[in-house]
């Protein structure tokens, strides 16, 4: 039977082999993000990633505000990771403006940095672990989160978007036994966090489902230009943190976390080895701390940069994270690039899911520590 | 009383000539409040205050650190007139060249200089020189030495009234096969700006609609409603 289309619509031509499925968009499985993935009985055999479902045009509203307008809108694309997504921006617009952060804010800065790092690895790992049908992996790591979540709210006076960094420092002091209470929870957290070996990283079920599924090698992985976990689970040696160490990191004791493996359980592992180090930097930068003094400095009103620009970047949870600033003597900056970790890293899900079996696409797909919502912005 | 403080500030930025023809604009709208204070008198009552209303940035007056330069000179005395050195700062190196040359500059910087991809690739509209500049910031992982420098790889491509992406002028050469990381922020160049990537395998629309029947929405003449 013959059908007449509308004109600009054509029907695909069914093959016998290979079938063509869509991951998507709704949130369950893929996140606001689609697959266009085409199967051979139960391999994949190509994959289309289509984002922009949740694209917010961040980097054009950027250009309509001025320099201390644009930080709550800024950190909307990861509200779960607040922190990080707004250091950047502080760094670079006090590159623009010639500020000086006071040494106490620099190492508050750390410490909310770390703990908004936890809390989104946290977030991340509980939904991997319903991704993998294992439901107690989404109950704990939701459960813990609390501690961190009621550190920051305790903080900033929110939950989840915080806008604590501002330029020239944070926007107020640390309220009182914020320390004793911090190391306290920090303490319980890292006791907390050596149960999580023996029920998901050791389960036999995860490791059938992640081990030797999705292999990035160290070269493809520099090739194409992938960043944080995904960079580091395949062997290369690079966190911005200590390359291009921004405020305090370069006098704070922590490593990078390595590993070799290149695949799923890998990329799975660095994220939960590096909450180890974030809560040893957090106890470290406690530690070190001046106990008072200005936590910001004040800018001059309705700030304006010269005819400049300036990169900053740091290392975000999804990797490293970086701000293309243009300024042209106006109180609103000419022009925001804003380079994400997940936006990055999108590149590797046709590359890894191409001769998949089709069943591995989500431990394949969350493995890769991809922010759909971060991603368009 | 906290609109007048407001006028105060305004009136008395005048450090350059932007500034200058914004705050004369505002004069004109605002001629009718009485309260208002002169330029003279806005000055002298921050100087009794102590605020200190310059806009004086301070980057510039940075060193130029020895290793940046020998890896600018090294650009430099490879291609002479055809690679202009922007600047050169701690860990940051801009080049500007022309469409022409950016894939001989972009395989040196990749063989001999040893960076080996993409960190970010972004449009920057100028309508006023009828341009669109594509800016690259290229990162190493290979070489320990240079984990902490970017390169900034910048040309200029001429940019239409009318845009027609992938039909018109506005077209530059694809780096995808010097670096291979740059296949997605090609696709959102192309999109945003309507720059069109000669040699890039697959110049299709990523973030926006199927359906978008605008111009490309980063361009400074697409406005914001309500704005």
């Amino acid at each position: 039977m013959a059908t007449q289309l509308p004109p600009g619509i054509e029907l695909e031509k069914v093959d016998d082999r290979i079938m063509t499925l869509n991951v998507g968009p709704q949130h369950p499985g893929s996140g606001h993000m689609r697959l266009i993935i085409k199967v051979d009985g139960d391999y994949i055999v190509s994959c289309d990633p289509d984002p922009g479902y949740v694209h917010r045009g961040e980097e054009k509203m950027a250009e309509y505000r001025n320099y201390i307008q644009n930080i709550p809108h800024l950190e909307r694309p990861v509200i779960h990771d607040s922190c990080n997504i707004l250091y950047p921006y502080c760094l670079a617009v006090e590159d623009l403006l010639g500020i000086e952060v006071p040494e106490r804010a620099k190492y508050i800065r750390v410490i909310g940095s770390e703990l908004n790092r936890c809390t989104y690895i946290l977030y991340w790992l509980a939904i991997y672990g319903i991704f993998l049908g294992h439901s107690t992996m989404f109950m704990w790591p939701v459960g813990d989160r609390e501690l961190f979540i009621d550190l920051l709210e305790a903080m900033s006076g929110a939950r989840v978007t915080h806008a604590y960094f501002v330029p020239g420092g944070v926007r107020n002091d640390l309220p009182a036994n914020f320390e004793e209470r911090c190391l306290r929870q920090v303490d319980y957290f890292e006791k907390r966090l050596k149960e999580y070996e023996d029920i998901f990283y050791q389960n036999p079920v995860l490791k059938q489902r992640t081990e030797g599924t999705g292999i990035l090698s160290r070269m493809d992985a520099i090739r194409l230009g992938t960043t944080g976990s995904v960079l580091r689970a395949s062997g290369v040696d690079f966190d911005v943190r200590k390359k291009e160490p921004y405020d305090v990191y370069d006098n704070l004791d922590f490593e990078t976390q390595v590993l070799r493996e290149g695949d799923s359980y890998a990329r799975s592992r660095v994220p939960y080895l590096e909450m180890f180090e974030s809560c040893r930097i957090i106890k470290d930068a406690l530690k070190k701390m001046p106990k008072s003094g200005s936590v910001r400095t004040k800018l001059k009103p309705n700030p304006k940069g010269g005819n400049d620009e300036v990169y900053r970047r740091v290392e975000s949870g999804r990797g490293s994270l970086g701000y293309h600033i243009i300024s042209n003597n106006r109180p609103e900056p000419y022009r925001v690039k804003i380079s994400v970790g997940s936006f990055r890293n999108l590149i590797c899900i046709p590359y890894l899911l191409k001769g998949e079996k089709l069943g591995n696409m989500p431990a394949v797909y969350w493995s890769l520590n991809y922010w759909p919502v971060e991603a368009d912005r | 009383m906290g609109s007048k403080k407001k006028e105060d500030v305004e009136s008395s930025e005048s450090d350059n000539e932007v500034t200058e023809s914004r705050n004369d604009k505002n004069k004109e709208e605002s001629t009718d409040i009485s309260t208002k204070l002169t330029k003279e008198e806005a000055k002298k009552f921050y100087e009794e205050k102590g605020i200190d209303l310059s806009h004086d940035v301070p980057i510039h007056s940075i060193p130029i650190p020895p290793f940046e330069k020998s890896m600018a000179d090294k650009i430099v005395s490879k291609f002479g007139q055809k690679a202009v050195i922007d600047y050169v700062r701690p860990n940051r190196i801009r080049v500007n060249t022309k469409r022409e040359d950016i894939l001989d500059i972009a395989y040196f910087i990749r063989d001999e200089l040893k960076f080996d991809h993409a960190e970010s690739v972004g449009g920057v509209d100028y309508p006023d020189s009828k341009e669109i500049e594509v800016v690259y910031h290229l990162g190493s992982y290979t070489d320990e030495q240079l984990g902490n420098k970017i390169i900034a790889l910048a040309t200029k491509v001429p940019r239409e009234d009318i845009p027609n992406p992938g039909k018109d002028s506005t077209r530059t050469p694809s780096l995808r096969e010097v670096f291979y990381s740059v296949e997605f922020h090609e696709r959102e160049c192309f999109e945003m700006f309507g720059v069109y990537f000669e040699g890039h395998p697959d110049n299709r629309r990523l973030l926006l609609p199927e359906d978008w029947a605008d111009i490309p929405p980063f361009r400074k003449d697409f406005k914001i409603k309500g704005r």
